[in-house]
């Protein structure tokens, strides 16, 4: 019997025969820890093990990117925590100023195809788009993580999901992750690892394939990979990591525990309404909904290539009177693209307020929250009830977020 | 062998249509504005503190309960916290007919029980499981007990891992004896 991808790079990480359903003992190629955990971790480590060395400290991280820099004193207090166990045990710190964890381990080619990487972030399984079994764990697991190198797994099933048919602007991966999101919801592919197939997802590009694969959380998948690529994917992932990108493909006599089908031909844009991120209904069915807010960025669109998007609706346009646009770009990388491209002068000029790089949108602290009553438009991946406050929040695309901006109520970009 | 049963009163999370509430997500178990707290003593009071319905659980559960949830229980994030808070409540066990996987491994870590039991939904929607009701679970076998109306249920055992790092009492307690050989 022939092996699906996660079955094939957990192989690579035991000693152990791996099968679905098994417990097998793993090797960790990274293991990470952020602001949100990482004290935990950090008290956890120092209770249970004092002084002893991590495993191995050059593949052992902090990313800071939850509450950067921080605005409350407590997350000053947690950072400056982690910064000193770091010091103390010469572990590499991505500061404040870097940006999401998940995106700079790609960056930094840390998170390489066929790796297994950890840390307190339960997106990182985003790290499907490159190839890498990315999973994100609690502060127990990533404290025995640092001190062993290895954890436990269950080997999860594989389900095969084709994607059929074709789509074209203004409708992206945002839009295409929301209608696949709507078709599985979060029984369909529950604990199980996703191999998306099929023309609509082979043509992604980087960030659209981070897009979709950030999303799997919501799906409550364990992971998503997109195992068809052609020469730009190869050629876009090894100048943004330095590395080479060899990922693993699927045996053809591997074993799929399901395999569905969705159509996404013509597809329209789709917005998830409040208060789950699979209450997926086409733009249309939402039109004239008025908006206060706006915000872009987060782990599934924070990429150069969705503020350009972004921008290119609102070059030269002023976003609606009353309305307010939060932009957060990814990384300190994806910053400094968007500036020396332009983008972030034509976001600035058309009334967006641009912040430095990090998570944003999801924990109290950070930009992109609500008041009661308050409707916002987010590229983010969560909209659950209280999440980012008392308002309401629809999940879009960048396009569909600034045309909304523009008119103040949801809009279909080629209404504009 | 003791540490094979667990029993207490149980409290069976129901919205208002009296359904098991489904894919409670960590944000509603432990809400972010909380994230900061590393002491588990102090995360109790906070426990399912943004669940509509079931906002004053901290106030009203007792050391030794037994949660009923519905599927995709603890989805979203990776936070402990979400498990922590009911470590410091002394919550027994929580059971559901499934789990959001990272918490149901932050669990498993922390030595805190958690069982899947499919069975829970006819159970609650025939109301033969019902708050206050007291039960009795073998994580071993799986074989559960509704002692107040003396019916049987089955929960699925635990795994080998799972009940060895909670015999152990923790992720940390097993490492360091299974490092010892």
């Amino acid at each position: 019997m022939g092996m699906t991808i996660i079955e094939k790079i957990i192989q690579d990480h035991t000693k152990e025969e791996v099968k679905p359903g098994k417990i097998v003992w793993m090797d960790l190629d990274i293991r990470s820890a952020r602001d949100f955990g990482g004290p935990n971790v950090v008290k956890n480590y120092e209770k249970e093990y004092g002084d002893v060395p991590v495993a191995d400290r050059k593949k052992t991280f902090f990313t800071f990117d939850l509450c950067v820099p921080p605005s409350s004193l407590k997350y000053a207090d947690n950072q400056q925590i982690c910064r000193e166990f770091a010091r103390g045990q010469r572990i590499e710190v991505f500061d404040v100023d870097r940006g999401i964890g998940s995106h700079i381990l790609m960056e930094e080619g840390l998170a390489r195809a066929v790796s297994t990487v950890v840390g307190t972030d339960s997106h990182l399984n985003i790290l499907g788009a490159v190839g890498s079994f990315g999973q994100g764990m609690g502060d127990v697991d990533i404290t025995f993580a640092f001190k062993t190198g290895k954890t436990w797994f269950e080997v999860p099933q594989t389900v095969k999901v084709l994607i059929k048919g074709s789509f074209s602007s203004p409708t992206t991966a945002k839009d295409l992750t929301l209608y696949i999101l709507k078709k599985l919801g979060t029984k369909k592919a529950a604990l199980k690892t996703v191999e998306f197939y099929g023309k609509a997802v082979r043509g992604l590009d980087l960030p659209g394939r981070i897009t979709l694969c950030s999303m799997v959380t919501e799906m409550a998948g364990i992971i998503g990979f997109i195992p068809e690529y052609g020469d730009s994917l190869k050629t876009e992932i090894e100048n943004l990591s330095g590395t080479k990108f060899s990922p693993d493909e699927a045996d053809e006599d591997c074993f799929y525990s399901d395999t569905l089908e969705i159509d996404v031909s013509g597809l329209s844009p789709q917005v998830a309404v409040p208060f789950s991120p699979d209450n997926v209904q086409d733009v249309s069915e939402l039109k004239g909904v008025k908006i206060d807010s706006g915000f872009i960025g987060s782990c599934t669109n924070g990429r150069t290539e969705d503020f350009a998007l972004a921008s290119q609706i609102l070059k030269g346009k002023k976003i609606k009177e009353g309305v307010t646009l939060k932009v957060v770009p990814a990384t300190k990388r994806v910053y400094k693209e968007i500036l020396e491209r332009g983008i972030l002068e034509d976001l600035f000029r058309s009334g967006a307020i641009i912040s430095n790089p990090g998570c944003s949108g999801c924990a109290e602290g950070h930009i992109g929250l609500t008041g009661k009553g308050e409707v916002q438009v987010s590229t983010g991946n969560r909209n659950f009830a209280g999440k980012q406050g008392k308002g309401k929040t629809y999940l879009a695309s960048p396009a569909v977020v600034a045309a909304s901006c523009l008119a103040g109520h949801i809009t279909n970009p080629k209404d504009i | 062998m003791e540490k094979s049963f667990i029993s207490g009163r149980i409290w069976v999370l129901l919205d208002q249509n009296k359904r098991l509430i489904e894919d409670i997500d960590t944000d509603q178990i432990y809400h972010n504005a909380f994230l900061h707290i590393t002491e588990v003593s102090q995360m109790g009071q906070y426990a399912l503190g943004n669940l509509e319905g079931w906002k004053d659980f901290s106030k009203k559960a007792s050391p030794g309960d037994v949660l009923i949830a519905g599927r995709n229980f603890g989805a979203g994030s990776s936070r402990q916290h979400a498990v922590g808070c009911f470590i410091s409540l002394k919550i027994g066990l929580i059971i559901a007919p499934s789990f959001g996987a990272i918490y149901f491994r932050n669990a498993v870590n922390s030595g805190f029980p958690v069982l899947r039991c499919q069975e829970l939904d006819e159970l609650v929607a025939k109301k033969a499981m019902e708050t206050e009701d007291e039960i009795k679970v073998n994580f071993r076998s799986g074989e559960g007990l509704n002692v107040s109306r003396n019916t049987h249920f089955k929960a699925e055992p635990m795994s080998t891992v799972q009940y060895d790092i909670y015999e152990a009492g923790g992720l940390f307690n097993y490492g360091k004896r299974i490092s010892k050989g």
